[in-house]
């Protein structure tokens, strides 16, 4: 498929990378973005996209997604997801490795890789697995996963119990700068807790999480990270003390990034009401002072990302009593007007917000995405940020339904997605 | 925030339709409760102890926990009303890939079940299921997780009453494991609704849950203090495996710690009265001497959780509702 | 609306004669006398007074036997029944306050059928009116009333003893 010659008026151009924040044409041929502002010589456009009061951006990237392939087709797959992913204005997404099988061959990668290249929709990074088959005993090829394209490395949930294992890991790592990301939680104490571990759970006599499951692995994490000099990224946090942990590592100049999922900017455990397993998730959604540090987080950089740890799932494994129900929401979609309503809130600023979901994520992967300087690769979401929308079953494009956010007013709806110049998403009245 | 269970279990006139938990039930549906068992009471005592109430109904005991003694003690309040009853135990475990919960319920409904009553080990897992029967269905909760076992509350709430002239002057001590004690959740609730001046639990550090006061409690750690002048001392069932999750050290600390003895019980009001929901480890929670003494109601407890089940089977089954529907 | 009390003590010797009448008509020997709470109740023992009988008065409450029970749900007040003597091939002699629709003597029948099968039963009652909704008959009656539609008749008590007659405007 040829990209056409593409120019975008009228939208209000945001660009963290290149500090970039103001009402500018963009001119697309080829794949790529050609010029911002002034029309190349001789440019003539095959289509002429008029946004007025639209936002146009980089394309979001989400570092943590799940698409369920291979392994796990029953819940969804790469082709429904990444055509949800568009829809939400997301051109690349990082998979975690917790797929069936594992990615910890260069084979398991390569095929989701290949299969998201041949749908053409949204582009799939994987997340290579930090041990052999997540086990937390033997180190995974990680040079070679790099080499099939793996951006990083993570145990993703499954525990590493031996922490000489996890320092080797860390190091072996570093020796081919792969990034090692860490979604930090001590098994020992969570224990079988599903809720966070405060008053609703002692009123729903739910088993509890303590913070300290969270804290204790942040700090084994950072104490290793000094001894080796790993780069690490924390995955999805969720309480403000461990907020202050890594922000007191930053200060030390220690490389170390974080990034919290949407949701947990919005929900507490106070939402927790009816035993309603739609808000069955891990990490636990917290207490109100820990959104509001988690916000905080956002808002002074200490949390460079949001994600949206997008784990779409098929009905019947939310109907079930809460304990027994499995855990996830499906966020592909809310991602980008959860964002902006921490805009609205006046936390952050709509150029900090768009940073958040483009520019500090590509930071954190080390590549050169989720930016729109001349030459790069055309990766753009257009969105209008007055558009309100509700979610619903029949408005909803990703398979999994399982979202608290149905019937509620959503701010912020993507009207254009483009990946490599083409465009893969357009918003049809 | 939405009360929990207030509108699922009560019906659009305010009548029981469900009874999953205490919390959003008011003192006075509680009192009524009370009162209908009272009139059940009497039934036990007539050499026809049956009653044609609920005859032609059909109610199904779905146990996906073990208890010989609950599902025993339901199935004769059931029978005491002419109901059909069906027993179904299900062991469920970490990995079992049987049939969902849903459809579980929803064969059983196929077979026009009138009332399930469910035990389960996660909780509000009852309340799941009431969220999804049929309109004419009934759902009574004989227990989830560490969550709510409302009609060992109401049975304990009635047995108190027959000892004691009003809850208000009422001081109450709660001994044990209460971190995993739907019971003992269930009972502080019914206790504050029904006014109790004083509800207090005495258990060591790691048997509370977080939090403790938020349920409505002053927490003690020692016997003596905590049971100074209590009206009401209920003592909770140790399991064993509190010594394999690092709970506690031995049950023999813990009886010496937390044991109610003859010595212990001085320190309470001479009249006071000593509950134990069942069943009881001699030597672990209480002295032999004191579960069999005067100031034990342990075996009253017993028949009383007949009547109250009666009266909460009827009660929820002839909800105005289900005329409607 | 009330109108004036009739006069009880006339009506209830008039039951008594009735009886009487009956038991040798129908060569009843030794029977059972049972009340049902609470009017009937209060009957019963003025009979029971009246008649000189031996063996003890029994009581029944019908409420878990009506078959109106799922419309007004349980009485939490419901006192227990009470038959101290074995049922089974006796005569009973059931008395009742009213007999009106005649729903409230067939719980009672029920309810003494599950406490064993009797040899006879006769219904006596202080106040027979119209407005049968099923087969009952008594065979004893104090007094005969009738009453329109949108009429009731009531004993209250137990001291004293009234009859009241109230008529509803609808």
């Amino acid at each position: 498929m040829s990209s056409p010659r593409l120019v975008i008026t009228g939208g209000r151009f945001i660009d963290p990378a290149n500090n970039i924040d103001k009402e500018e044409s963009v001119y697309i041929a080829k794949g790529q973005i050609v010029s911002v502002g002034r029309a190349p010589e001789g440019f003539h456009a095959d289509r002429e996209i008029k946004v007025p009061g639209h936002v146009v951006c980089p394309g979001l990237i989400d570092l943590w997604a799940r698409v369920r392939e291979p392994g796990l087709e029953h819940k969804a797959t790469i082709a429904s997801e990444v055509t949800a992913a568009v829809s939400a204005g997301i051109t690349t997404l990082c998979c975690p490795p917790d797929t069936l099988p594992v990615i910890d061959t260069p084979a398991v990668a390569e095929l989701i890789k290949d299969r998201a290249d041949r749908i053409g929709k949204c582009r799939i990074l994987p997340i290579g697995a930090l041990t052999r088959n997540l086990n937390g005993e033997e180190l995974s090829e990680m040079r070679a996963l790099k080499s099939a394209g793996c951006i990083g490395v993570t145990n993703a949930l499954s525990p590493v119990f031996n922490s000489l294992i996890l320092r080797r890991a860390m190091e072996y790592a570093t020796s081919f700068d792969m990034l090692v990301i860490v979604r930090p939680e001590d098994h020992w104490l969570r224990d079988q807790g599903v809720v966070h571990e405060g008053t609703v759970a002692t009123r729903l006599g739910l088993p509890g999480i303590p913070e300290a499951a969270e804290t204790v692995a942040v700090a084994q994490v950072l104490a290793l990270v000094e001894q080796t000099g790993a780069r690490v990224h924390f995955a999805q946090l969720s309480c403000g003390r461990a907020v202050e942990m890594i922000a007191n590592a930053q200060q030390r100049d220690l490389q170390v990034s974080a990034d919290v999922s949407a949701h947990q900017l919005h929900l507490t455990e106070l939402d927790l009401t009816d035993y309603d397993a739609t808000f069955r998730v891990l990490p636990p959604l917290r207490s109100s002072n820990d959104r509001i540090r988690l916000c905080k987080g956002i808002a002074d950089g200490t949390i460079a990302a949001i994600c949206s740890d997008h784990q779409p799932h098929e009905e019947g494994a939310k109907l079930n009593a809460f304990e027994s129900a499995e855990a996830g929401m499906s966020t592909l979609e809310t991602l980008l007007p959860l964002t902006l309503r921490l805009v609205d809130s006046g936390c952050v600023s709509m150029s900090h917000a768009i940073a958040g979901l483009t520019s500090r994520p590509a930071e954190i992967l080390g590549l050169e995405i989720g930016q729109l300087a001349p030459g790069t690769v055309a990766d753009l979401c257009i969105f209008d940020p007055q558009h309100s929308w509700i979610p619903s079953p029949d408005n909803w494009q990703s398979r999994g339904l399982n979202t608290p956010f149905f019937g509620q007013k959503m701010q912020g709806r993507v009207t254009h997605t483009l990946v490599a110049g083409r465009i893969v998403y357009e918003l049809s009245n | 925030m939405t009360e929990l269970g207030q509108n699922i279990q009560l019906d659009t006139t305010g009548q029981l339709r469900h009874f999953l938990s205490i919390e959003g039930l008011d003192k006075e549906l509680l009192t009524r409760i009370m009162d209908t068992a009272e009139s059940f009471a009497g039934v036990a005592n007539q050499p026809v102890k049956k009653v044609p109430l609920l005859r032609g109904k059909t109610i199904v005991n779905l146990f996906f926990e073990n208890s010989t003694r609950t599902r025993a003690t339901f199935e004769i309040a059931a029978k005491r009303l002419s109901a059909d009853v069906l027993n179904i135990n299900i062991e469920t475990s970490a990995t079992s890939k049987g049939e969902s919960l849903l459809d579980t319920i929803r064969n059983l409904e196929a077979m026009y079940v009138d009332m399930f009553v469910i035990r389960h080990g996660d909780s509000g897992a009852p309340f799941f299921i009431a969220q999804h029967v049929a309109p004419h269905v009934s759902v009574i909760s004989a227990g989830d997780g560490r969550h709510s076992h409302p009609t060992q509350a109401m049975l304990d709430m009635f047995t108190i009453r027959r000892h004691k002239e009003s809850f208000e002057s009422l001081r109450v001590a709660i001994v044990g494991d209460i971190l995993h004690s739907r019971v003992a959740r269930s009972q502080i609730l019914a206790l504050n609704t029904l006014g109790a001046a004083e509800v207090r639990v005495i258990a060591p550090r790691t048997l509370l849950p977080t939090n403790t006061e938020f349920l409505g409690v002053e927490v003690f750690h020692c016997m003596e203090t905590g049971l100074k002048d209590v009206d009401v001392i209920i003592m909770l069932r140790l399991q064993k495996e509190r010594m394999r999750g690092a709970l506690l050290p031995s049950e023999h600390e813990y009886y010496s710690g937390f044991g109610l003895t003859e010595q212990r019980l001085k320190f309470a009001h001479p009249d006071a009265i000593v509950m134990h929901p069942g069943p009881i480890n001699r030597g672990v929670e209480i002295e032999s001497r004191v579960a069999d003494g005067n100031a034990s109601v342990i075996l009253e407890q017993v028949s009383n959780g007949i009547a109250i089940r009666m009266a909460v089977m009827t009660m929820a089954m002839h909800s105005k509702s289900r005329e409607l529907s | 609306m009330t109108e004036p009390t009739m006069d009880i003590i006339k009506i209830a010797d008039q039951l008594a004669q009735s009886v009487d009448l009956m038991m040798n008509q129908r060569q009843v020997v030794n029977p059972l006398m049972i009340g049902i709470h609470t009017g009937g109740a209060w009957v019963a023992k003025m009979l029971y007074e009246r008649l000189g009988f031996v063996e003890p008065l029994g009581t029944l409450d019908i409420s878990f036997y009506r078959d109106d029970f799922s419309q007004i749900g349980v009485n939490p007040e419901v006192k227990p029944s009470s038959l101290p003597f074995e049922v089974e091939e006796r005569d009973i002699l059931l008395i009742d306050d009213v007999l009106y629709t005649g729903r409230t003597i067939r719980a009672a029948l029920n309810e003494i059928f599950d406490y064993g099968r009797p040899g006879r039963v006769f219904l006596g009652v202080l106040i027979e009116r119209d407005g049968r909704q099923v087969p009952v008959q008594a065979d004893c009656v104090g007094t005969r009333v009738d009453l329109k539609a949108n009429q009731r008749i009531k004993l209250s008590g137990p001291e004293p003893l009234e009859l009241r007659t109230y008529t509803f405007d609808n």
